[in-house]
């Protein structure tokens, strides 16, 4: 199977995809949205013709945040970030929009998130990862328990757990770059997002590890490791294949149509489950091959 | 085979008047309309964190409990259709400002201040002390009580003086409105709960003499002198009202008066043309996904490929059927334990399922409906691409086995057999995933989410499994030709030679 035998092939294609998406991580980082930064988002709406200049409404909100960014979306519409504002405040930023009252305005959202529900919001998304990923790691050690030669069952865990971290990084990479260049947030919904890929690798992963199990006990020892797995991935190959073709064809369509509201969530979604795909058939199995053969050495 | 076809033809009558009640309960005056929410219907998401720090630590569940139905009875004199009030405790990983907190949702309102303000600006009650000694103490070293120019409940050294006794408008258990007997002015007529009535006693009894000072919000509104000890647990209040700010002190304090202070530390106002928009974007995207997925699967699956298209339209049914009627923790977990014992030995245990969760739709309370935001749209169609994973799996698998030399009735009963494993693990793990999902998620969008993702793997169990199995028996071709290993065949190649 030519996936194990180019493997260092695609173990050096993921390296530089995770290294490139650490680094772009460590100098720009990643945007974070209001629900956990905390912070004011407003979507505010003109009638036809009528909107203002964009300094004009920000001349008059720098009083209240010296920090405000003022957008212009689609036609009529301004979006608004600054910090979090109080009630009183709230009335300030009306007579802002409204030009005091002369302009007419729709405020199709507003959004104000105080710093500690942000920052609790923040806890409970690393928690969350942190906690699918164990769970995903003891249930594959536990699913794959009575497999035990010639590779040990967590090693199964490990391996999908390499997989999965390479799925999270490049996503979350690719957000810090367009974070950077076209100042796309990072939020809840970003971090659901991840959770459901993981969720989807491991799915992708765990069906060529349950091929390689079974392909084990018929075989007997009889054949080398390697060519067991490959030949689990080449049976496998065609349904890991079409199920991601679905799920994308679904997700593309929803990226296209689905409105401005999940739009970012299902381009995560999209970049995370084409890389999980290719995770699960190029990097998870072949470094099970590869783990072998080290604790072969090691012996 | 006959007993299979009707079996098919029972399960798309079923299918077909599940489809029928989706459809026709989706009048906005039906009980069972889809639930959407705040994102989608446009309305408001207050948060506010209740400060419990003066509470006693048995006190606060019940506190909680009181500020929940205090704060409801005023959204509902707001006049607000369908709000929802919740109080969340201690919940996962808050720290200790956001430990307890308030939630209301007020659909379809947008202007929020008024509601902020009704909700904000009902008073605090509170009794504090002041000794006879310090007050004459105060009296004699300030000017400020004698002189007439400066408001004294105003002057921050004389009320520093005031020390908390611990009863509070929480132990009112009744206000009314009551006239001075020789004055004739209006004034405040309290009586306490049991807890208040001893602790008022208590109070009365040992400061005979000193000054009982009551503050509305922080603002003192009279001082009056303890002359004996009151152990009947009545009390009253009397300032220089008028009859209107009487009454309204007594609503408030009947219906408003706040067991716990609270803070807003969020609030989301989403107009309804965002909504709308993700609406129509979802269902296009929905419809446009479910085609494109079908004509995938008739051309590359073929008969295995229609039949799979069958069983996703049931599974859309169904899950919309689902997002109506509702669900709940218990029987979610108890619907997946049937669906893997039908997988594993007996497809009846999905039809189990099935009957089982009609039984609860029966009993008023059990379920409530899911409430559909727009991740939760994007779920769905992301669950109906994911959907046909089991199917995929398992006429992958049925192609191999014909491959290998079986008759096509023994090759399609090895493809369920077989794929079986996998598509247990594979569905255990997004189970997981939507498991934290749910008890995790930070905002209601998330677990909206979760709720979907859970019931769309569930929901997709049971098609994959036990319908289009019924439904592939049903017209599996009964001879060996070339023309229907053609048929159950998939790919690219013509017919299924022995590959080497």
């Amino acid at each position: 199977m030519f996936v194990i035998k180019y493997r260092k092939l695609f173990y050096t294609i993921s390296s530089i995809l995770v290294v490139a998406s650490v680094a772009s991580f460590i100098v720009w980082g990643l945007k974070t949205g209001i629900d956990f930064s905390g912070g004011a988002l407003i979507d505010v709406a003109y009638d036809a013709g009528t909107r203002p200049e964009v300094s004009v409404i920000t001349r008059g909100l720098v009083a209240i945040d010296p920090a405000v960014s003022v957008r212009l979306s689609g036609a009529e519409d301004f979006i608004i970030r600054m910090k979090d504002i109080s009630q009183t405040e709230k009335v300030a930023v009306m007579n802002v929009l409204s030009l005091d009252g002369s302009a007419s305005t729709t405020i199709k959202a507003f959004d104000s998130i105080g710093p500690v529900l942000g920052a609790e919001a923040l806890r409970k998304a690393y928690v969350s990862i942190l906690l699918v990923l164990l769970g995903i790691v003891f249930f594959i050690t536990f699913a794959f328990r009575k497999v035990s030669e010639p590779v040990s069952s967590w090693k199964y865990g490990l391996t999908a757990v390499i997989a999965l971290a390479h799925d999270v990084i490049i996503p979350a990479g690719v957000f810090s770059i367009l974070g950077h260049f076209a100042g796309y947030e990072v939020d809840t919904l970003f971090v659901t997002a991840l959770l459901v890929v993981l969720g989807f690798s491991v799915h992708d992963t765990i069906v060529v590890f349950d091929r390689v199990r079974e392909n084990l006990k018929n075989s007997g020892n009889m054949k080398p490791f390697s060519d067991v797995v490959g030949e689990s991935i080449s049976q496998t190959f065609v349904r890991s294949i079409n199920t991601s073709m679905t799920t994308l064809l679904a997700l593309v369509i929803l990226y296209i149509f689905g409105g401005s509201s999940t739009a970012h969530f299902s381009l995560v979604l999209i970049i995370g489950i084409a890389v999980g795909t290719y995770s699960s058939i190029f990097i998870g199995s072949p470094l099970l091959v590869t783990l072998q053969k080290w604790s072969k050495k090691g012996k | 085979m006959l007993r299979h076809r009707a079996r098919a033809v029972f399960i798309i009558i079923i299918a077909a008047a599940i489809g029928y009640f989706v459809y026709a309960s989706n009048t906005t005056t039906s009980k069972h309309a889809f639930h959407l929410g705040l994102d989608l219907s446009g309305g408001t998401h207050l948060v506010y964190s209740a400060d419990v720090s003066k509470l006693v630590a048995r006190d606060v569940a019940d506190s909680m409990t009181a500020l929940r139905n205090v704060v409801e009875n005023r959204v509902n004199q707001f006049g607000v259709s369908e709000p929802l009030v919740q109080t969340e405790q201690n919940a996962a990983l808050s720290n200790k400002e956001s430990a307890f907190k308030l939630i209301v949702e007020l659909p379809g309102v947008t202007n929020i201040d008024d509601a902020i303000k009704s909700i904000g600006a009902t008073p605090v009650l509170e009794f504090k002390l002041v000794t006879a000694d310090e007050m004459r103490a105060f009296a004699s070293s300030s000017t400020a009580l004698n002189s007439t120019s400066t408001d004294i409940t105003k002057d921050p050294t004389y009320l520093s003086l005031f020390k908390e006794t611990g009863l509070t408008g929480r132990m009112v258990a009744k206000a009314s409105v009551e006239f001075n007997q020789t004055t004739n002015a209006p004034i405040v007529g309290l009586s306490f709960t049991s807890d208040g009535r001893d602790l008022f006693g208590t109070i009365t009894k040992n400061h005979i003499g000193d000054f009982l000072g009551i503050f509305l919000d922080g603002k003192l509104i009279s001082a009056p002198v303890i002359r004996d000890a009151i152990l009947d647990g009545k009390g009253q209040i009397s300032g220089t009202f008028t009859i209107d700010e009487v009454k309204s002190l007594v609503r408030d304090l009947n219906f408003g008066a706040l067991p716990v202070p609270i803070t807003l530390i969020s609030s989301q106002a989403i107009g309804p043309s965002l909504g709308a928009e993700a609406v129509n974007g979802g269902i296009k995207a929905g419809i446009i996904a479910f085609i494109i997925i079908a004509i995938f699967l008739i051309v590359w699956y073929r008969l295995p490929g229609f039949i799979a298209t069958i069983a996703l339209a049931v599974y859309v049914t169904l899950s919309l059927a689902i997002f109506k009627l509702g669900v709940s923790p218990t029987v979610i977990i108890f619907c997946i334990i049937l669906m893997f014992l039908a997988m594993r030995y007996h497809w009846g245990w999905g039809a189990a399922a099935i009957i089982f969760y009609g039984l609860m739709t029966t009993i008023d309370g059990v379920l409530s409906p899911v409430t559909l935001t727009a991740a939760g749209i994007a779920g769905f169609i992301l669950s109906i691409g994911m959907a046909v994973d089991a199917n995929i799996l398992i006429f992958e698998r049925t192609k191999e086995e014909l491959v290998r030399g079986r008759t096509i009735g023994d090759a399609m009963h090895e493809g369920f057999a077989r794929a079986w494993t996998s598509i247990r693990d594979s569905n255990i793990s997004s189970f997981i995933t939507g498991f934290v999902l749910y008890f995790f998620g930070s905002t209601s969008i998330v677990t909206g989410f979760a709720l979907v993702f859970v019931v769309g793997v569930m929901v997709s169990m049971f098609t994959a499994i036990t319908v289009s199995r019924l439904l592939l028996y049903a017209v599996a071709p009964a001879h060996d030709t070339k023309f229907t290993r053609f048929l159950i065949g998939n790919g690219f190649k013509r017919s299924i030679k022995n590959e080497v």
